[in-house]
């Protein structure tokens, strides 16, 4: 029983995401190989077989795989499903395009966002943003998994030593082509990886109040800057900020909610956080039945307080 | 005549708070309030505005499921759809299952785009376009914030982790939604009336000659572990000093 999954990279370099996948994968209990499917991504086969668990890394260099199109990359992954028990991808935007592509290929269920593996066929997951966990049993004879990286810890990038072993590209007749990528340039974490979030409601009132009351405290603790969904409708900062049932479910070390009152949307994305914080002057809104620190207070002071006191 | 395609579920709607039942077999969807998935709106909206823009002739909506899924067909007839497809089942419907049903409607409409939503907000599962796009086998572009028909393919941005992606997509092709394609217009009620108008078209999965048995085996449904509420502190020092020295997370 081999486990392969499918490595979240970027040709340079291996992608975090790719250390807690290996984790889940080595979970059901067999060997675990890697597939680098890139091109020039020689790098980042040499960075996966240093991750501790790994016993194999296939490595196939083309140039249809630069961009990770989900229709070169599943077909690959398809060619080699045979020898494999569980195909296990990353819930992240790539794994979530690729997986039910070969999922429906192989002519298999797929079973997303695994958040714990019970036995070879079993795992957990949630349902209903999180608000039910459900408890699956996949009868296929392969399991395609995705695996949402904030439920397994990260394997260790480094002390393994994996063979690997170059593999013949397989061509996929693409009828899809890359075009460009605007891929934000700053040096703020990305919102799904960010181990801090610093995130606004409709109580900053403006998209510059947002920007110049929140930028600060993000900048101070490295966070990520989120949004709810009423700030983001109002327009106070950008869609792709949203946490909650229908945006981006997070789960930092720490979530900072200034102002923001907790509808059940809102929580769903953010509730299996480590810590919560909680900024907001009215007593009852809903944050603060889920946070573990809660500060009664007008954020337009207490913010630029709390910058002051890191 | 260049049709659009686009799958439409009925979910428990985004307010509603579910409940797990006692017996873990579920959760409990009996008297909740029930609408179209809210990223299928976004889907619906794009199409009937290709519609407009002239893109497209036909917008046609299709719900796979039980009996009272003809009211989302509705509703997306009253955002602008001009006829409907029901697959009538009360089977457990599983996204590959979907994906088979819709594969045997491509074939028999050979619309030039499916446009769904990304994900359904009951089983948040993200599969149904993809599994589609390889039983079709045709070109995929998900989690799209915009569309651009053109040259006879679709330049389609995609939400990616940390920006965005554009890829060129022949046609035919399908496209999933995300939440920044564009923001589905309010339904009114003389479109809701016209709406009734409108012919849906009644098959069942056996005449789309698929099997529709589910592959993945629900043991139990649980409540997730419930966060209780920590302690509220009186200012910024106690909270400063509550995080560096209590949660160890600064």
């Amino acid at each position: 029983m081999t486990a392969l999954v499918i490595a979240e990279h970027k040709n340079s370099h291996v992608k975090g995401a790719t250390l807690n996948t290996v984790t889940a994968a080595a979970a059901t209990g067999g060997d675990v190989h890697v597939l680098i499917a890139g091109h020039n991504a020689g790098e980042a086969a040499r960075q996966a077989a240093q991750i501790t668990g790994v016993s194999t890394v296939l490595h196939v260099d083309a140039p249809g795989f630069e961009h990770g199109l989900a229709e070169n990359v599943a077909a690959q992954v398809v060619a080699l499903a045979a020898k494999y028990s569980h195909l296990v991808f990353p819930a992240t935007a790539s794994g979530k395009n690729v997986a039910p592509r070969v999922a429906a290929l192989l002519d298999v269920a797929q079973v997303s966002d695994i958040i714990k593996v019970i036995s070879p066929d079993t795992f957990q997951r949630p349902i209903y943003a999180g608000n039910a966990i459900a408890t699956v049993q996949s009868a296929d004879s392969v399991k395609v998994l995705t695996v949402r990286t904030t439920g397994f810890d990260a394997a260790a990038a480094s002390g393994g030593s994996a063979t690997v072993e170059k593999v013949d590209a397989v061509s996929s007749n693409c009828a899809s082509s890359f075009v460009s990528a605007e891929i934000a340039k700053n040096d703020r974490p990305e919102l799904t990886a960010a181990k801090i979030i610093v995130s606004g409601g409709r109580a900053l009132g403006s998209s510059d109040k947002f920007e110049e009351v929140l930028t600060p405290l993000a900048d101070k603790l490295g966070a990520a800057l989120g949004a709810s969904r009423a700030a983001v409708d109002a327009g106070y900062a950008p869609n792709d900020w949203q946490v909650g049932q229908t945006g981006k479910i997070v789960a930092p070390q720490l979530y900072i909610a200034c102002g923001i009152s907790g509808a059940i949307q809102h929580l769903a994305g953010m509730k299996d956080s480590k810590v919560i914080v909680a900024i907001n002057k009215d007593p009852e809104a809903p944050i603060f039945s889920v946070a573990d620190y809660g500060l009664e207070a007008d954020l337009f002071t207490a913010v630029p307080d709390l910058v002051a006191a890191l | 005549m260049l049709k659009v395609l686009v799958p439409v579920k009925r979910v428990v709607d985004f307010n509603v708070k579910v409940r797990v039942k006692s017996d873990g077999t579920g959760v409990d969807i009996a008297n909740v309030k029930m609408s179209m998935n809210p990223f299928d709106e976004i889907a619906v909206e794009e199409a009937v505005r290709l519609k407009e823009k002239g893109v497209v002739t036909e917008v046609i909506a299709v719900s796979c499921g039980v009996t009272q899924c003809q009211e989302t067909l509705r509703t997306a007839m009253a955002i602008g759809a001009d006829r409907a497809i029901f697959v009538e089942t009360t089977e457990e419907l599983q996204p590959l299952a979907v994906a088979k049903l819709l594969k045997a409607l491509v074939d028999k409409e050979q619309p030039c785009l499916i446009i769904l939503g990304k994900q359904a907000i009951d089983d948040d599962c993200n599969q149904t376009g993809q599994m589609l796009a390889a039983l079709a086998n045709l070109p995929q572009a998900t989690f799209a914030s915009k569309i651009e028909v053109a040259d006879g393919g679709a330049f389609v941005t995609r939400e990616v982790d940390g920006g965005l992606e554009t890829l060129k997509v022949k046609l035919p092709a399908v496209v999933t939604t995300d939440l920044r394609l564009n923001e589905p217009r309010y339904v009114t009620l003389p479109n809701i009336m016209k709406a009734k108008k409108n012919p849906i078209e009644v098959l069942k999965p056996s005449e789309l000659g698929v099997d529709v048995t589910p592959r993945i085996k629900t043991l139990k449904v649980s409540e997730p572990p419930q966060r209780s509420a920590g302690i509220k502190v009186p200012d910024v020092a106690t909270l400063v000093s509550k995080l560096k020295n209590d949660a160890k997370v600064i």
